[in-house]
């Protein structure tokens, strides 16, 4: 009895020892990311296909959540010395990460597994806001920017004309009138990341200020200037809206997506990586627009969100051959143009704009949409990006008083102040973090 | 007390340093690592450390942020505890009766207590929703205010108590069923003898017999909605509209691992810690003896 029990035991040993044995052929490298639901599926394609292009490694594509949860897991693996590999991380963590310490650039990694990558190739925006000193940090992945998301079919019901898009915020409010009041759709206007569609991209858009130093891209960031003209126009027009009941507020980060995939908001801000997921599941005729205007300001142009890929240090030389090696493989023309067409995101290399079939934006005008807006828009220094120190926090701030603007708890001024204060705050201890 | 039936001195330290152990590694070592962290400025990535003595403590004890979050866990606390007791105490005393399918009826009310609490934030997310949710649909059918917990701060507050008091009933209800169970017949016949009805032999005899377990509730209640709730106010408001839900518990997470500093952090957890030990000395010293009466 005692020795069948030794006996099984051992067997039960040996097969757990022999388990990790078969997956040692490959080199495992962990890529954890933030793509859920019908964008989850497309990084599964594209990593599928990596790891049937070779046989020596084999990437695992992880969702850990939204973004700043794999932000958040990211940090807490690398400080218990036990991070992934790669990590997707949104673009309002950029800063962070620059300052972190814990990565490895990709231009150095590049340079150090001997891979030749065209870096002059990238298109200009998304390569200065990944970029310190000219030099690429990290790999550009999924770069969005918003655009203006229409129900054609609430339009034609309410009398509107639907092959016009909204231009300026009059129109929105023309249009998004005449829905409600004909019961055309529930919502007038809503938008989804409320601060990064209203806060960040109105100013960049209507070319002011959102911070000093050039948006923290020429220097470290100190003071936030979102308070000013601009930012309380945009939101007393919102409050008033609101009262009028043609604007609702959906909630914070990626919360007002819903309304606007399933048509019950006639008129929505939103990333322009929806639209691979309106496409396919949305039933109802939509179509999309550029960011509107506020009258009175001059051109700037939409700044790019999104995120991009990190190497993290602290992993051995052979595992990092695999890591550059997949970075190359997703910077392909070829690879680039399939993850543009399927999901929204911008191709990020004139390659591969060139690797698109030539009536490719003729075919999908929608695609065309962000692409037309952010190559016509004008790059001064108050549009080329947002780049500040812990930007995740300042844009966590922003978000809780835009909801008390919008609950009636504070003044549009009085709830910008506070937030501009709090986010100076922020900024302060990040400078003096990383003096 | 017997004395020791140990005949090796040493043995009884062996067998309890298991346990010694992991308390030390999973309890005293992150308390001290937050007491330590509580006086430093760390980076995110915990590459940089200033050493800042009691600022982090300075800056919570000057932010009404900060006192915010206390209103609110008290607010909140209070809410979840009230409504735990009254409705389990109402649901333990019917369910006390001789009924036709009692089983049915006792496992259907405790079996709350197998929800985990986010998903039972979720069920009440999608009861209360503002666009697709039942009871905000009935609510507009009768009043015409809106009962949107995306911009009221007070219905958000409403919600999140509704769903930590769901999750948390079964427990209660348990509790005051064995507590009524334990009511010795004897006393409840002699004061029908007297006259008693009803309600008069739920005042003067059942209650304050349940007082002790009552108690034990009250800071078991206490304990669960101030650090146990986490999850419900992750899923459901994520400590919004504005700072509407932030409670202390919430607001440690939010700085530390969304605005990821940690220093501010630790120190919130510093003052969590000294709660909850005030609440763990105050079950020990009261509900051993019978409080009450």
């Amino acid at each position: 009895m005692k020795k069948a029990k030794a006996w099984m035991v051992f067997v039960l040993m040996a097969g757990a020892l022999a388990l990790p044995l078969t997956s040692w052929a490959k080199t495992e490298i962990l890529w954890w990311h933030a793509m859920g639901g019908f964008l989850g599926e497309r990084v599964n394609d594209i990593t599928n296909k990596f790891n049937a292009s070779q046989s020596e490694y084999e990437i695992k594509a992880i969702n850990k959540g939204g973004y700043a949860d794999v932000l958040t897991a990211g940090i807490a693996a690398y400080r218990a010395k036990n991070p992934p590999h790669i990590i997707q991380v949104f673009e309002v963590g950029t800063q962070t990460m620059l300052s972190s310490g814990a990565i490895y650039p990709v231009y150095q990694l590049m340079k150090d597994q001997g891979i030749k990558i065209d870096w002059e190739d990238f298109i200009s925006v998304v390569k200065t806001y990944y970029s310190k000193g000219g030099n690429l940090y990290s790999m550009p992945f999924n770069s969005s920017t918003p655009i203006l998301y229409y129900n054609k079919t609430a339009f034609e019901k309410a009398g509107l004309n639907p092959q016009v898009p909204p231009k300026t915020f009059e129109d929105i409010e023309k249009a998004a009138k005449a829905v409600v009041s004909k019961g055309a759709a529930k919502i007038g206007f809503t938008v989804s990341w409320p601060s990064w569609t209203l806060m960040e991209n109105m100013h960049t858009w209507n070319d002011q200020p959102f911070a000093n130093n050039n948006n923290g891209i020429a220097a470290m960031a100190t003071e936030l200037k979102f308070n000013g003209k601009l930012g309380t126009q945009v939101m007393e027009l919102l409050t008033q809206w609101q009262k009028e009941g043609i604007f609702t507020y959906s909630g914070r980060a990626a919360r007002g997506d819903q309304p606007t995939i399933n048509g019950e908001a006639a008129i929505s801000l939103a990333s322009t990586a929806l639209v691979g997921t309106m496409a396919r599941t949305s039933k109802f005729d939509w179509g999309t627009g550029n960011l509107p205007k506020l009258s009175g300001y001059p051109q700037g142009n939409s700044i790019i969100g999104g995120a991009s890929l990190w190497v993290m240090k602290g992993h051995k030389k052979e595992q990092y051959k695999g890591v550059a090696k997949f970075l190359e493989f997703l910077g392909q023309p070829e690879q680039q143009a399939w993850w543009h067409a399927n999901t929204g995101y911008f191709p990020l290399t004139r390659a591969a704009i060139k690797a698109l079939p030539e009536d490719h934006f003729r075919k999908n005008p929608n695609l065309w949409t962000a692409f037309a807006q952010i190559t016509s828009g004008k790059t001064t220094p108050n549009s080329q990006g947002i780049r500040l120190g812990n930007f995740v926090a300042i844009r966590d701030t922003i978000e809780g008083e835009m909801e008390n603007i919008f609950s009636g708890k504070k003044t549009p001024k009085q709830g910008l102040d506070d937030a501009v204060k709090k986010g100076n705050q922020t900024l302060k201890e990040f400078t003096s973090l990383y003096k | 007390m017997k004395k020791s039936i140990f005949k090796n001195p040493i043995l009884p330290y062996l067998l309890v340093a298991p346990q010694l152990f992991v308390v030390l590694l999973f309890f005293f070592w992150p308390a001290f690592d937050s007491l330590r962290l509580a006086i430093f400025n760390v980076s995110p990535f915990g590459d940089r450390m200033i050493f800042v003595g009691l600022d982090n403590f300075i800056d919570l004890l000057t932010s009404p942020e900060y006192y915010r979050s206390v209103y609110h866990s008290f607010i909140f606390s209070l809410g979840v505890t009230f409504s735990c007791i009254s409705v389990a105490l109402l649901l333990a005393v019917l369910v006390n009766q001789k009924i036709r399918g009692l089983a049915f009826y006792r496992s259907a009310i405790l079996w709350t207590f197998g929800v985990a609490p986010p998903i039972s934030g979720i069920i009440w997310l999608f009861i209360f929703h503002p666009t697709y949710g039942i009871l905000s649909y009935g609510l507009a059918q009768i009043t015409a205010y809106e009962f949107n917990w995306l911009l009221k701060g007070w219905i958000a507050l409403v919600l999140v108590i509704f769903a930590a008091s769901y999750a948390h009933l079964g427990y209660n209800v348990a509790f005051f069923l064995a507590a009524l169970q334990t009511i010795p017949n004897a006393v409840v016949e002699a004061a029908r003898v007297d006259g008693a009805g009803g309600l008069r032999l739920f005042r003067s005899i059942t209650f304050p017999l349940l007082s002790p377990v009552t108690f034990f509730l009250f800071i078991m209640n206490m304990v669960f909605s101030f650090f146990e709730t986490f999850g419900i106010i992750h899923a459901v408001t994520q400590g919004g509209p504005g700072d509407a839900t932030t409670i202390m518990v919430y607001k440690t997470y939010v700085d530390g691992f969304v605005h990821m500093r940690m220093g501010l952090s630790a120190a919130q957890s510093v003052i969590l810690m000294a709660l909850v030990t005030f609440l763990t000395v105050m079950q020990f010293r009261y509900t051993e003896k019978k409080v009450f009466y």
